[in-house]
């Protein structure tokens, strides 16, 4: 890991951890910028972490954009030495995958895609080896995520599979972005996946939907009255699958706003996860399992 | 009170902005030419950050229920009153029952409406800007639409009509419009002759221009340095592992087109960004219609702050004029 550091324009400064993905880059850059959040330097105005690198917004009149740059990298030593460990929530996240809102609109945009005849899932489980829709499902539900990063659109979490780089699925996005996606898709893209806070464009491929609301501008829902915005970086999540019973029977526990998500406190430990992938994963659902 | 008759094209209220929730995927949002809000709320004595009104293209019909003092700023897009033509850049009376109306837009794409009081829609995360994604600001977070009822602030002391800001303060841009851009982000990323052609070529607009980014064609197309992409980047050589886009970067999907990123853009993705337009140029973005020819300018960050310096001291000037 080589860290980058580089100016976008005269307010803001960019922080590059690592040019490809892996939950050290990630750690790394969640601490850096926390580092500097906890400076509290004069003139920043934002602090915007994302996957495996961040970016800090300044006011150029209060700090010149190189002593910014200096007060930054004085901050990579801490970020070095930071115990890769979080005391974080895993969230259980409902999904109906193979839903017919999805379906429908797959359907409508089949010729921007890889492959006109199948559908997303098809062809995702194809590409990444496996011998059904129904396999890959299993494949994407059964271990826990990271939220590396909430951002694209207001409060939409891109999430991070926690296996080995060899077991990560990986697929491309659509050849030319949809102009419609269903609010709260479950998506897919590169090696993230996603749910699409609101409904509007979008170019990851489209798994399955949940009935949970993760943005809420009006703050009715009755878990995003203090926040319109449901997920953090550092959130950990498992896919729960649902059939249509169970969608239908979320959905309106969720309109009477008695809707609560399932959660429960968790601490990570980056280094205890590189020793013991499947025993750390499996701790964390235990955690679920008994909230 | 402001009675929409007719919204025009795109009319939306906005004031500087909703910093803050950029690490959330919230954007900035706000006016796309804010020295142009600022002047014309110093017209009508609002605070600089007060909302108004900006309409794209074409001018909205407002009935107004309430005296007021209204100046229009940005795009020439002529107001009227009772079919009489006001002053661009200058504050003028418009008394309650009177209809203001707008001529055909003359240049530029924006214009301001300041109103005195300023809009006081309620605010939503500390601002009234309009954020049609998130649904946020505005009126239920959209552009308006005819029948809406807009409420008005309580007019400042200082309200009065045909105070005019002075010729050289009407900041635009010129033709070819000169954007200049500072290199940096993913800009490793082109070959040599590839950011040397970016700066060579000319652009123009293309249609898909609007509050979240302004698209440019006719360049030539850009080549990446080869490389093995990086796991989790995706495959094309304009990807990158997911980051956050730089409020006036530049992203190029595919090399073809490069698309500045404005107030409403997306706040980040896995596209790679060749550096970012100079923050003392945002406000001109906003004045470009389709078709227009651009020139990018390569500059340093000394030129870069030197231009933030000189944009700053004529809103200061304005103020020392408008007293």
């Amino acid at each position: 890991m080589k860290t980058r550091y580089t100016n976008g324009g005269d307010e803001h400064i960019y922080v590059e951890m690592d040019d490809e993905m892996s939950l050290d880059a990630f750690f790394k850059s969640l601490s850096m910028s926390n580092a500097v959040r906890e400076a509290n330097i004069e003139g920043v105005t934002e602090i915007c972490p994302a996957n495996a690198s961040f970016q800090v917004r300044f006011d150029p009149d209060v700090i010149h954009p190189d002593k910014m740059m200096e007060k930054v990298k004085e901050l990579e030593h801490r970020a070095e030495d930071a115990e890769k460990r979080l005391t974080t929530r895993i969230v259980e996240i409902p999904v109906y995958y193979q839903d017919p809102w999805t379906h429908e609109t797959l359907m409508r945009f089949r010729e921007r895609h890889q492959d006109p005849t199948g559908t997303d899932l098809d062809y995702a489980a194809r590409i990444n080896g496996y011998d059904s829709a129904e396999d890959f499902i299993v494949a994407h539900h059964s271990q826990p995520w990271f939220v590396s990063m909430v951002g694209f659109v207001a409060g939409l979490p891109f999430l991070y599979q926690l296996v080995e780089r060899d077991k990560q699925i990986q697929v491309p996005k659509y050849l030319s972005p949809r102009t419609d996606t269903p609010k709260q898709t479950v998506g897919y893209g590169g090696s993230f996946s996603c749910i699409y806070s609101v409904r509007g464009a979008g170019g990851y491929q489209m798994f399955g939907i949940t009935p949970m609301p993760i943005y809420d501008p009006t703050q009715t829902t009755s878990y995003l009255k203090d926040f319109l915005v449901y997920f953090k970086p550092g959130d950990i999540v498992k896919w729960k699958p649902i059939d249509r019973a169970e969608y239908d029977e979320i959905l309106a526990q969720v309109e009477a706003n008695t809707y609560t998500p399932r959660t429960a406190e968790v601490d990570f430990d980056l280094d205890a996860w590189n020793a013991d992938v499947a025993g750390t994963n499996a701790k964390l659902l235990e955690a679920l399992d008994n909230a | 009170m402001l009675k929409i008759i007719n919204p025009g094209l795109s009319t939306s209220i906005q004031d500087l902005g909703r910093p803050g929730y950029f690490h959330l995927g919230i954007p900035m949002s706000g006016a796309m030419d804010r020295f142009a809000l600022r002047a014309a709320n110093m017209l009508v004595g609002n605070p600089e950050d007060a909302a108004g009104l900006e309409a794209v293209f074409m001018g909205p019909e407002i009935e107004f229920t309430q005296d007021a003092i209204v100046a229009v700023t940005g795009a020439d897009l002529p107001a009227k009153i009772d079919g009489d033509i006001r002053e661009p850049w200058t504050s003028f009376e418009v008394r309650k029952g009177q209809v203001l109306k707008f001529d055909y837009l003359k240049g530029g794409a924006r214009a301001y409406i300041a109103i005195s009081g300023g809009i006081a829609t309620e605010p939503n995360l500390g601002s009234r800007a309009t954020y049609p994604i998130g649904a946020l600001g505005g009126i239920d977070g959209r552009a308006l639409i005819a029948g809406d009822t807009v409420p008005v602030g309580d007019q400042g002391s200082t309200a009065r009509a045909g105070r005019r800001i002075a010729d050289d303060l009407r900041r635009g841009p010129g033709t070819p419009a000169r954007l200049r851009v500072l290199p940096g982000l993913y800009w490793h990323r082109l070959t040599e002759a590839a950011g040397q052609g970016f700066f060579d070529d000319e652009w123009t607009v293309a249609a898909e221009a609007d509050r979240m980014g302004y698209r440019f064609k006719g360049g030539r197309k850009l080549e990446f340095v080869e490389r093995e992409q990086p796991f989790g980047a995706g495959a094309d050589p304009s990807n990158i592992v997911d980051g956050c886009y730089s409020y006036g970067s530049i992203q190029v999907p595919g090399g073809t087109e490069p698309i500045v990123l404005h107030r409403d853009a997306v706040s980040g993705g896995g596209y790679f960004t060749l550096g970012a337009i100079i923050s003392a140029d945002m406000d001109l973005i906003g004045q470009l219609q389709p078709h227009t020819p651009v020139k990018f300018e390569k500059v340093d960050m000394p030129t870069a702050l030197a231009a933030r310096a000189d944009r700053k001291a004529m809103l200061q000037r304005m103020r020392q004029e408008l007293g």
